[in-house]
């Protein structure tokens, strides 16, 4: 009985596995920058986003963009421009292209890819200063970029 | 918070005059961009200038600065017999003022060897070829401790390293690194120390990434951080294999890195947070 239920734990876990549906940072398709699919299929969750904005170890993104709905957030950078209004000014795939590889849209900007996985020079194995071996994790899964795009769509002025 | 955000948004307009045991020692910490800046920079600025009023003015009176603690145990070990046979550098070199100028014009080629050498390579060559010592560790405390008191000897004269001649090729390839973008987060120091030195990353004040401060008492490691050390800080930041203290490349990076400060003078022993 045990092992019966511990083999339909494990196909729940199957089901669950993103990767079925998911689409490998490899194989994303950019036109002009936009990425007009979900990456999931699944709904982003808007506040999960705000999270992944927000925590260092995620996409710490705050370290260079100020968000005036986000007050509480302590010591925004002023790196790159503040992202108040940027669900005016893309659309959901442009904002689902800028987040999986910002390079794809504006060439050569400081704002890192979040869902790359090789081609860096000397990959490192996270912030440990040792070598990583190529494809790496992104530094950001597919459901935390449909989040973070769930969010990015509600900036509006 | 976005008030004090901008009102950080670039270097302090402030002045350094340290007091010392022998009288004042005026810092210059902004000045003209030596030539082969001139497409990149007006002025170079000390990173000094971007840290907050109280860590400033922990670098004013010798009295004050933290750093003076690894200063006095770098003069013990310079006193202290603990060659093989007894030598000791004070026996070969007399007082550390024998030293004044050193710092300001390295890194540099060495004329015999044709090597690049950082302070570290000097000190190291003493150590084992003329004490009979195992090598001191690029990052170690005693190597520190030294750094700190033969640095200090060149306080407030200008920064001149040489970038042509035999230096030319290793400047090259510092020059080579400093512009490659390293890591998962694909970063170079440029990007952050010349594009956006005086923005905020985070918390962070963004300064132009000099070395003429260093070695440098660093508050959030209570303790001396070299130019070395910072630079495989910074490269780990980005997600990269670094290079290592004390290596082929890190040495001609600090060799370009001093180059862009020619002119600032040397603070060592300098505070940061
Ligand atoms: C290291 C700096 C940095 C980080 C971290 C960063 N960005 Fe950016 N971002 C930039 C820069 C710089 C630009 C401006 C584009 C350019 O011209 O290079 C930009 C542009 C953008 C834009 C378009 C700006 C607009 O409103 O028109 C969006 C949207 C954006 N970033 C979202 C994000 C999100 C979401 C994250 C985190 C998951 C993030 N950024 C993390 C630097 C950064
Ligand atoms: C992701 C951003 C980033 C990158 C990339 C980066 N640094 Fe830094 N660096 C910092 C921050 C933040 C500090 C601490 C504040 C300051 O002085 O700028 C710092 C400090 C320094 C300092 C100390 C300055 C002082 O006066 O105390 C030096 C030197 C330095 N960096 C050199 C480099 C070099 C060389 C590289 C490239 C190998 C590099 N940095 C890459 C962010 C970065
Ligand atoms: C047995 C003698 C001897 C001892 C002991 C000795 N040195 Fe030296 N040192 C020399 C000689 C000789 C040179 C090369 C000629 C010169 O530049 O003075 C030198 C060069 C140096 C240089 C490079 C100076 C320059 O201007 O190029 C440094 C730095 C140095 N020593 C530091 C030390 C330190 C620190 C110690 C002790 C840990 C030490 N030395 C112990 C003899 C000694």
């Amino acid at each position: 009985m045990n092992s019966h239920l511990w083999r339909v734990s494990a196909m729940v876990t199957v089901i669950a596995t993103p990767a079925i549906c998911e689409t490998a940072p490899k194989d994303v398709s950019f036109a002009e920058g936009a990425v007009e699919a979900s990456l999931t299929g699944v709904p982003g969750d808007p506040a999960n986003g705000v999270k992944v904005m927000t925590t260092n170890a995620l996409g710490n993104c705050v370290a260079c963009h100020q968000i005036g709905a986000l007050p509480d957030v302590e010591f925004p950078g002023t790196i790159a421009p503040p992202l108040d209004g940027a669900g005016d000014r893309w659309s959901e795939a442009e904002l689902r292209g800028i987040v999986a590889n910002a390079k794809m849209t504006f060439e050569g900007t400081f704002m890192p890819a979040f869902y790359k996985v090789d081609g860096f020079v000397r990959p490192g194995d996270g912030f440990t200063g040792k070598a990583g071996t190529e494809p790496l994790a992104p530094i950001l899964n597919a459901q935390q970029i449909e989040d973070v795009v769930a969010f990015l769509v509600t900036l509006k002025e | 918070l976005a008030l004090a955000g901008a009102a950080l948004a670039g270097p302090a307009e402030d002045e350094l005059v340290i007091e010392t045991d022998d009288g004042p020692v005026r810092i210059v910490t902004k000045t003209a961009a030596p030539a082969f800046l001139a497409d990149t920079f007006d002025t170079i600025y000390s990173g000094w200038l971007f840290r907050d009023d109280t860590t400033r003015d922990m670098e004013r009176d010798d009295f004050d600065n933290p750093a003076m603690v690894f200063v006095d145990r770098g003069m013990d070990a310079w006193n202290a017999a603990m060659g093989a046979n007894g030598e000791s550098c004070a026996g070969c070199h007399q007082g550390p003022e024998s030293m004044a100028g050193l710092r300001a014009v390295l890194p540099r080629v060495d004329a015999e060897s044709g090597k690049l050498m950082i302070l570290e390579d000097y000190i190291n060559a003493c150590v084992t070829g003329r004490m009979g010592l195992e090598k001191w560790g690029t990052t170690s405390d005693d190597m520190k401790d030294m750094l700190s008191l033969i640095s200090l000897q060149s306080r407030g004269m200008p920064v001149n390293v040489a970038i042509d001649g035999p230096a030319a090729h290793f400047w090259e390839q510092g020059k080579e690194i400093y512009y490659t973008r390293y890591g998962q987060l694909e970063m170079s120091c440029a990007n952050c120390h010349e594009d956006n030195y005086g923005n905020m990353i985070r918390a962070d004040h963004l300064s132009q990434g000099q070395v003429n401060g260093f070695p440098t008492y660093r508050l959030k490691d209570a303790g001396m951080v070299s130019a070395q050390q910072r630079f495989v800080g910074c490269v780990r930041d980005t997600r990269a294999e670094t290079f290592k203290a004390g290596s082929d490349e890190f040495r001609a990076l600090e060799l370009y890195v001093a180059s862009r400060g020619n002119g600032l003078t040397v603070e060592g022993v300098s505070v940061r947070h």
